[in-house]
């Protein structure tokens, strides 16, 4: 059991360390702080600790609003874009793999997974000894791409509260990295977050090419995969409204409002009722 | 109990008598002399005064204000009341929480989870007099509980519970009942009433710590 105060083991002058104290500092229960203080020889009286707490706290707060905003949403981009490459190296390493194991050993199934597990088999000659080493490679990109979801998931809900509510953790982080970064997304029209993802088919309309994409990469969503066909448009359409108002507010406000997500929820539900009751 | 907390005035702001505190405006709010107009349509604490509900705030109590936003609230809250801890999760409010904390002595920005009172616990002093809690996350009675080690024996709970914050499907009545039967492990109850027409679907519950 911990029960000490910011104060404690730090000298009032030095600011960098009782700052530290406060924002990473922690104590299982409170306690008499002021008079704690005043006993400890920190601070003279109790009116002079709550000077000395108010700039600390002040100074300890900025510092920790700097960090987590010029943080937070370039670290779930850098991450999203990393777990894509792992994943998509480990994948063509694994076919890779399976088509050299195959050579080696019996019964060698190309999927990611089968090749992960061949990592554990033990070499009998010099050949079986690369590919098995070329397995276990396999196998630690896929299990550095797992970290780095999680990784995705336990931030993207501090970062971008509505957009990780609506969209989930990893294509809210998609979202943000193909858009350049939060404040980047809060500033495009729905329409484009509609086709972010889609830029390939977006320039084969504009050249005249093809008709013009309902979606881009939230096509990977429920709510627009999970819509029949000929009400895919109209849910991306909803989809993309809603969530680039989720990016406005997070950008801006960066608090939860539960209002939006219930709204879209109620839309995608009519959207829906148009197929399954027919012609409505 | 319904007199208003010292510091808290009822005066006329386009012909209307409405809240105020003397303070450093903060929001745009209009003013009134060195008065500053207190709008209970914007903070859920001062729907629950302008209700007359037994806040247990006369002026000068030391607080726990947890959900601090962008201030608004807290900046009344720190004009007529002691030492006044004010959490907040969300880094883009607290900035300007930030600057509401530099025009007032007494407030002590912090960001922090309100889920996680062990992260704060070091800086908060034990004994308090009130928690003001406006917290939008699920979980408000469990963040009410947890944080009920800061009260003094007899220290109020004052929470305006959201009900879609629990759960944006259920009726909301019936989410106010959960929240309150939950509150119960740590606090006695003293009055429930709905924050309406100044906030539609929330509830303010006064407590006092068990």
């Amino acid at each position: 059991m911990t029960q000490q105060g910011w104060f404690e083991g730090v000298s009032p002058d030095d600011s960098d360390s009782t700052i530290d104290r406060i924002r990473d500092g922690d104590s299982d229960a409170p306690d008499h702080w002021p008079k704690r203080a005043v006993e400890a020889g920190f601070s003279a009286d109790e009116e002079t600790y709550y000077e000395q707490l108010r700039s600390v706290t002040i100074e300890a707060t900025r510092q920790a609003v700097k960090t987590r905003e010029q943080a937070d949403d370039s670290q779930l981009v850098h991450a999203v874009r990393a777990m894509d490459d792992c994943d998509r190296t480990a994948n063509e390493l694994a076919e890779r793999t399976a088509e050299w194991a195959g050579t080696l050993f019996d019964d060698v199934d190309p999927r990611l997974e089968a090749v992960r597990s061949l990592a554990e088999k033990t070499p009998q000659t010099p050949a079986e000894e690369q590919v098995l080493s070329l397995a276990s490679q396999v196998d630690s990109l896929a299990t550095e791409a797992e970290s780095l979801r999680s990784f995705i998931e336990q931030r993207a809900p501090a970062t971008a509260p509505n957009l990780d509510a609506m969209a989930g953790p990893v294509l809210a982080a998609r979202l943000i990295a193909l858009a350049g970064g939060l404040e980047q997304l809060a500033k495009k029209p729905s329409g484009t977050v509609q086709v972010l993802g889609a830029e390939d088919a977006l320039f084969a309309h504009l050249a005249g090419r093809a008709s013009s994409p309902k979606h881009g990469i939230i096509f990977t969503h429920e709510y627009v995969r999970g819509t029949p066909r000929e009400n895919r448009g109209s849910a991306a359409r909803a989809l993309a409204g809603k969530l680039s108002i989720a990016a406005r507010i997070d950008h801006y406000s960066g608090e939860l409002k539960p209002e939006i997500h219930e709204e879209l929820d109620e839309r995608i539900e009519t959207i829906r009722a148009r197929t399954a009751g027919g012609d409505k | 109990m319904s007199d208003l907390p010292r510091g808290v005035e009822r005066r006329s702001f386009d012909g209307k008598e409405r809240l105020a505190t003397r303070g450093m405006p903060v929001y745009g709010e209009p003013t009134d002399g060195e008065w500053r107009l207190w709008d209970a349509g914007r903070s859920k604490l001062g729907a629950m005064i302008e209700h007359a509900m037994p806040v247990g705030l006369a002026g000068g109590e030391s607080v726990l204000y947890l959900g601090a936003a962008s201030g608004t609230t807290v900046s009344h809250v720190a004009d007529f009341s002691g030492p006044t801890y004010a959490v907040e999760f969300a880094p883009r409010p607290t900035r300007d929480l930030l600057s509401v904390a530099e025009d007032r002595p007494n407030l002590f920005p912090l960001l922090k989870d309100a889920r996680k009172p062990q992260t704060y616990a070091h800086v908060v002093e034990s004994e308090l007099d009130v928690i003001v809690q406006d917290v939008a996350t699920r979980g408000q009675a469990t963040v009410a509980n947890r944080n009920a080690q800061f009260l003094s024996a007899d220290g109020r709970l004052v929470a305006a519970i959201k009900a879609r914050s629990e759960d944006v499907t259920a009726e909301p009545q019936d989410v106010f009942d959960r929240v309150v039967d939950e509150l119960t492990a740590e606090y006695e109850i003293v009055e429930t009433r709905s924050l309406a027409p100044f906030h539609d679907d929330h509830l303010g519950v006064v407590a006092v710590k068990r």
